[in-house]
């Protein structure tokens, strides 16, 4: 912007004329030699091999067998295919703790996925909607809070909750992970822009119920709602410090932490092929969470980004 | 102000029952914590005799702030912390950026598989992350120190000199690419309009890359950047699960992992004052981040 009101008018005879002639045709940004689109090409292909290289590792590996994992080509096939006997060891190893983990994680994630965003979209919906006293002190503090880091919570939590005598129960873990600030933050936006006034105003004069309403408003809400469940989702599955700290029980543990306390094992009893075809499990509800719902999340970040 | 008042109180009913139940558990979850850990930061448990006798809470003041700034190994984790932050964050934006300038380009084919792609870590949990990276920079059974070892070169990824940057490593992998979609999509929000005249007036290619497009993204890399921040200042995870191949990384690498050790060693109070302090941190670097910034912004 700055450039074009600095250049002098002395410029525009020249650039006038032909691009006057191309506009129609080519975009002049879409103008671009064959060299510099190889290179960009080939800089793109580097850095996707970068990111997918140590995920291809994991998938290779799972299907190796346990005298193979570290012997041979690391990023390739091994000679047989093992990752049948894998996953059966791995669901077989200590009494099959595994599912167990895996069905816990699933609880704290989906649950408090699913909690978390109608509590959190119902009270973004009335921050956009109604113009109540404290509004702004209540969002402030939730947008506060949006930037407090999780971890340096954790610590706190783990305090109160060994003060009330929770540590070590399945609610230690579920009741922090039903409250998202970012949740009443993106909702809020998303209301506001979303969900017309004449609605409200139309249910009201229809002598419908504020929640009728809500009911209503949920509809137009649904791509945020989505959103703010994965992204919650992935927080909960993901978490790691909390439920570390707060879990001592093996049985209520999440995927994450069972694994790393395998991984501590180096080794023995548990294999390492059995890690690494646990890790690989672990990580396919949350892709399949991602691909589901790709439409909605490729969006919700662009909202998070813009605003 | 006679008609207004009824009608706030009216929309505060209205309101009320979709609020509470978030605020409720709001206070719970933050607001508690948080005060109960300022308030217990302030005492101390004293133990008579050889910690045989019976214990008793004491007000301790500004006693356990002064020791958290004391202890040469939290100010040690505090520097280690904040090198892998000097040196990754911007690295990782700078890749960032430039890969989301990449693909906003007319040049790439695949566009989709390129954001897919750049995606997936993002996709893999922290955690998991860091155990996949913990079996790659494993000295005896890692890939590609074997590859390095076959060439010649005695790679290894677990030395205290190389820990920051084998850190800093699965940080970036697991962020640039989210950081990257960030950028993007604040790219593909730039109206096709503003980039037309800009080539109207001779700036295309990269120049309008740098000139037009890098400022008019800039509130999405200050999202970026306070984000990645405050992801560094929270650094756990990673080094956690690296202790498995690192038995010389310490228990307190980072102030996270200080604080965790000294819950584990029931020093309750301690561990409050070290996330009080931690917590403080990490608020006036993110509020410096905006201010400063908001300041690059009007001038």
């Amino acid at each position: 912007m700055t450039a074009a009101l600095q250049s002098p008018p002395r410029t525009e005879p020249a650039a006038k004329a032909p691009s006057r002639r191309k506009r129609p045709r080519t975009h002049p940004l879409r103008t671009v030699s064959p060299v510099s689109r190889a290179f960009v090409l080939a800089v793109m292909t580097l850095f996707a091999v970068y990111f997918l290289l140590p995920v291809w590792w994991l998938v290779v590996s799972a299907t190796k067998g346990g005298g193979e994992v570290f012997s041979g080509n690391g990023f390739w096939f091994g000679e047989d295919f093992a990752l049948v006997e894998n996953v059966q060891t791995l669901f077989q190893a200590q009494g099959g703790i595994y599912a167990r983990w895996l069905l816990n994680s699933l609880l704290y994630a989906v649950g408090g996925g699913i909690v978390s965003t109608i509590l959190a979209s119902m009270c973004g919906y009335a921050l956009a909607k109604f113009s109540f006293p404290g509004r702004e002190a209540v969002f402030g503090t939730v947008l506060a809070a949006v930037l407090l880091p999780a971890p340096v919570l954790a610590i706190p939590l783990y305090l109160v909750f060994s003060f009330t005598g929770t540590i070590n129960t399945f609610w230690a873990v579920f009741i922090p992970s039903i409250v998202s600030p970012f949740g009443v933050y993106l909702s809020r936006i998303y209301a506001a822009s979303s969900i017309p006034d004449a609605l409200l105003e139309a249910g009201r004069m229809d002598g419908a119920g504020e929640l009728r309403i809500f009911a209503m408003g949920v509809r137009l809400m649904a791509p945020a709602m989505v959103t703010i469940f994965l992204f919650q989702f992935v927080a909960i599955w993901t978490n790691f410090l909390l439920p570390s700290l707060m879990l001592a029980d093996t049985s209520l543990q999440p995927v994450t932490v069972g694994l790393v306390g395998w991984r501590e094992l180096q080794g023995y009893p548990i294999g390492y092929s059995t890690v690494v075809t646990g890790a690989l499990v672990s990580v396919v509800p949350v892709v399949a969470m991602f691909l589901s719902l790709q439409s909605f999340w490729s969006k919700g970040l662009a909202t998070g980004a813009v605003k | 102000m006679t008609r207004q008042r009824p009608s706030r109180l009216r929309e505060l009913r209205r309101a009320a029952p979709f609020v509470l139940p978030f605020l409720l558990l709001f206070v719970v979850v933050y607001l508690v914590p948080t005060g109960y850990s300022v308030v217990q930061s302030f005492f101390a448990v004293k133990r008579s005799g050889l910690g045989l006798g019976g214990a008793e809470t004491v007000f301790a003041g500004l006693g356990n702030y002064l020791r958290v700034f004391q202890d040469g190994d939290f100010i040690a984790s505090l520097g280690r912390v904040g090198f892998i932050g000097v040196i990754q964050v911007p690295v990782m934006l700078g890749i960032a950026l430039f890969l989301a300038l990449l693909l906003d380009s007319s040049v790439p084919k695949g566009r989709k598989f390129f954001r897919i792609a750049y995606f997936v870590p993002y996709g893999l949990p922290g955690v998991i992350a860091a155990l996949v990276w913990s079996f790659l920079y494993a000295p005896t059974l890692s890939p590609i120190a074997g590859f390095f070892a076959s060439i010649g070169v005695d790679a290894s990824f677990v030395t205290d000199g190389a820990l920051p940057f084998s850190i800093a490593n699965i940080l970036t992998w697991a962020w640039t690419g989210y950081n990257t979609i960030l950028i993007f999509a604040a790219l593909q929000a730039i109206p096709e309009e503003t980039m037309e005249a800009a080539a109207l007036d001779g700036c295309s290619g990269w120049k309008a890359a740098l000139l037009i497009k890098v400022p008019l993204v800039r509130p999405a890399l200050l999202l970026t950047l306070v984000f990645s921040i405050i992801g560094t200042s929270q650094l756990y995870n990673e080094p956690v699960t690296m202790k498995s191949v690192a038995p010389n990384l310490p228990s307190t690498y980072t102030p996270i992992m200080a604080a965790v050790r000294s819950l584990s060693a029931n020093d309750f109070n301690y561990a409050a004052a070290q996330s009080v302090v931690l917590g403080a941190l990490i608020c006036v670097l993110s509020v410096l981040v905006f201010r400063a910034s908001a300041r690059s912004v009007t001038r």
